[in-house]
């Protein structure tokens, strides 16, 4: 359960102060597929930051799962990352020089999962995230753009995150894959409960979540239900 | 984080970057190594000397005239105290408790000359026959000097290993003659050698009895030196204190115009200049230790700046302030470990070098290598502390959009 209040964001550099939220509120239920639409520095990426417990707002309040986000400590928001969220950044960050699986299994490491576990739970992940399993002992920067932005999926599911936060998850992928990744998505959302949010601003991709924010300049525009709800198939 | 994956991490990171990482390591190779070398040279030197002092005998006192500072040499020589030392003085001390033997001398140094033509300038001494066993020295060949040659104020002569070698080469001495300063003397004995290490050098004298120094090479009465063999070690500060004593009042002097030394006081004096000396060596080592420890922030604070961005994406998925702390120490502490064990064994081929080339028997004390290893990982941890800090200190978001 997500519940924002009158959140705000300010960066100042220097003299320079520039507000990228400018009160947001909402309430996202478990289980919730969520699109978040907007133009380019809408302030996007920067509300995905805060749910993420990646960053803290300037004021307002960040309930997540009831408990106050912006009182934790660094190192309690880090257990949060840790525990509940997934991330899908949108520049992907993987580390140059690991391999894949590597990659993948860094989240595990920091969990201190057995080793032998979090080989098996990396390799379902970047399975669930489509990626070939010829390519998972490569370098991450041996890959296409589209291979990297499925280990980054991969990344983010293998935790078993409660929440999945993905910033543009498809921009770089051709039509067929991002509905493959799409699909992944729904399909976490559908069996197993998580919750997804989803950043874009593309209308198509936003068509397969069940409910679109649109934010603007940092503020809300709208938040509203999806009754024609695209729904990828993926009985195979 | 398990201590394998910290470890394994660690070992990425610096593979990544051998030629760094093996110049960064270099200066800590070179602080160790040298560290090492200097302290076991200075440590072999000291044993050596150690050892060359014992072996003329740890129970010693030698007495010697005119007031004489160990280390210093003749600080005072007024007039005439040179000569301060008489053969009743030696009588006198005979008397004493707990002396185990007493060996007076007069020495000067003379031309020798051997029938065969040969000759030398070298040190001859006037002794009693306690001389051998007060020097802990042995006869190699022929006899020592007996009472009755003294008595006699025979002409009889001993000579040390290098005087006969000088003097016959191969050839048999007992029983030959020598000419020292125009007076004829038979060699009855050759001591045995005793090397190089010896201070008075009993391998260079020529020994002939006390009288015959006295009364036909020299023409004086005193002694030059006289050496008190102390039955009791634990003893030595007593008896030294009552042959004070007597002499003063022989002498009838009340500030002492003699002086005793131990041959405590005499390895104490040098120990502390060596010890002195290997402290010096050892601290320019020590500094390029330092210089080396700067090199090694140096390359961690690049690392980290470098990294930022991995840094970020660490914390973004889970990693606390300390997991990256411990990440960037257990690095730089691994660079100076490792690089502290290639020192060593650069320091200890070093040390074996010196002691091969047989310039000084070197030692490589356990405690110096486990000091050494103590001392890399102490810098690995002082000058990879703030590097590692502020890695961990970094904001997670800030770092991620770190370019
Ligand atoms: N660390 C920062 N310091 C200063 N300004 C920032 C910082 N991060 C973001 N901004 C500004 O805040 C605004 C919102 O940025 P944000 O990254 O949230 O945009 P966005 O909606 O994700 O855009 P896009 O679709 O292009 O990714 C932008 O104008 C950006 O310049
Ligand atoms: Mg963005």
């Amino acid at each position: 359960m997500i519940e924002i209040k009158d959140v705000t964001k300010t960066y100042s550099s220097g003299d320079l102060a520039f507000q990228a939220l400018r009160g947001v509120s909402f309430t996202i239920a478990d289980g919730e597929f969520v699109a978040i639409m907007g133009p380019s520095g809408s302030g996007k990426s920067t509300l995905m930051h805060i749910l993420g417990a990646l960053d803290t707002p300037t004021s307002g309040k960040y309930f997540l799962d009831g408990k106050d986000v912006s009182t934790l400590t660094d190192d309690e928001l880090a257990d949060i990352r840790r525990d509940k969220v997934g991330f899908v950044f949108q520049a992907f960050n993987l580390l140059p020089r690991a391999t894949v699986l590597r990659n993948v299994m860094l989240p595990l490491v920091y969990e201190g999962i057995e080793k032998e576990e979090r080989v098996k739970r990396a390799e379902s992940a970047l399975k669930a995230a489509g990626l070939d399993e010829a390519h998972f002992s490569h370098l991450s920067n041996q890959l296409s753009g589209g291979q990297i932005q499925r280990v980054a999926i991969a990344r983010a599911l293998v935790n078993n995150p409660t929440l999945i936060l993905a910033d543009e998850p498809t921009g770089n992928l051709d039509t067929k894959t991002g509905e493959i990744v799409l699909g992944t998505f729904q399909r976490l959302n559908e069996e197993q409960g998580r919750t997804i949010i989803l950043i874009t601003h593309e209308p198509d991709v936003a068509e397969h979540a069940e409910r679109i924010i649109h934010i603007k300049d940092g503020l809300i525009l709208s938040d509203s239900k999806k009754h024609t709800r695209k729904i990828i198939n993926k009985k195979q | 984080m398990t201590s394998l994956d910290i470890l394994q991490e660690t070992y990425i990171a610096l593979s990544s970057n051998k030629v760094r990482t093996g110049l960064t390591m270099l200066g800590i190779v070179i602080g160790i190594g040298s560290v090492i070398a200097m302290v076991s040279i200075g440590q072999g030197a000291k044993a050596q000397i150690q050892s060359s002092i014992e072996g003329l005998g740890s129970n010693l006192l030698t007495i010697l005239p005119g007031v004489v500072q160990p280390g210093r040499g003749l600080v005072s020589s007024g007039r005439g105290s040179a000569q301060s030392l008489k053969n009743e003085d030696a009588t006198a001390i005979q008397q004493i408790d707990g002396i185990a033997a007493l060996s007076p001398e007069l020495s000067r140094r003379f031309q020798v000359s051997a029938p065969t033509g040969n000759n030398t300038n070298t040190t001859v001494n006037g002794v009693l026959p306690a001389y051998i066993t007060v020097r802990n020295l042995t006869v190699a060949d022929g006899n020592f000097l007996t009472d009755a040659s003294v008595r006699s104020i025979s002409r009889e002569a001993v000579l040390g290993a290098n005087v006969a070698k000088d003097l016959f080469a191969d050839a048999e001495p007992v029983g030959k003659t020598i000419r020292v300063n125009n007076a004829i003397f038979r060699v009855v004995g050759v001591l045995t050698a005793k090397g190089g290490a010896g201070f008075s050098g009993p391998d260079d004298l020529v020994i002939v009895p006390l009288s015959t120094m006295q009364k036909v090479l020299s023409g004086v009465d005193y002694l030059s030196a006289l050496y008190v063999s102390v039955t009791d070690k634990d003893q030595m500060n007593s008896v030294r204190d009552v042959i004070t004593e007597t002499l003063l009042e022989k002498h009838r002097v009340s500030e002492a115009d003699f002086s005793i030394i131990s041959q405590e006081d005499i390895l104490g004096t040098l120990s502390q200049v060596v010890n002195t000396f290997t402290l010096f060596l050892a601290s320019i080592a020590g500094i390029s230790l330092v210089v080396g420890g700067i090199g090694i922030m140096n390359m961690m604070l690049t690392t980290v700046t470098e990294r930022t961005k991995e840094i970020g994406l660490r914390k973004a998925i889970g990693a606390k302030s300390s997991d990256i702390n411990t990440q960037f120490l257990v690095e730089a502490i691994m660079l100076t470990f490792i690089g502290g064990f290639v020192g060593i064994v650069l320091g200890w081929s070093i040390a074996s070098a010196v002691t091969y080339l047989g310039i000084v028997q070197t030692q490589v004390s356990l405690s110096s290598i486990l000091l050494a290893f103590g001392v890399s990982a102490a810098i690995g941890i002082i000058f990879g502390y703030y590097p590692a800090r502020r890695a961990g200190k970094l904001n997670p978001i800030e770092a991620l959009r770190y370019e």
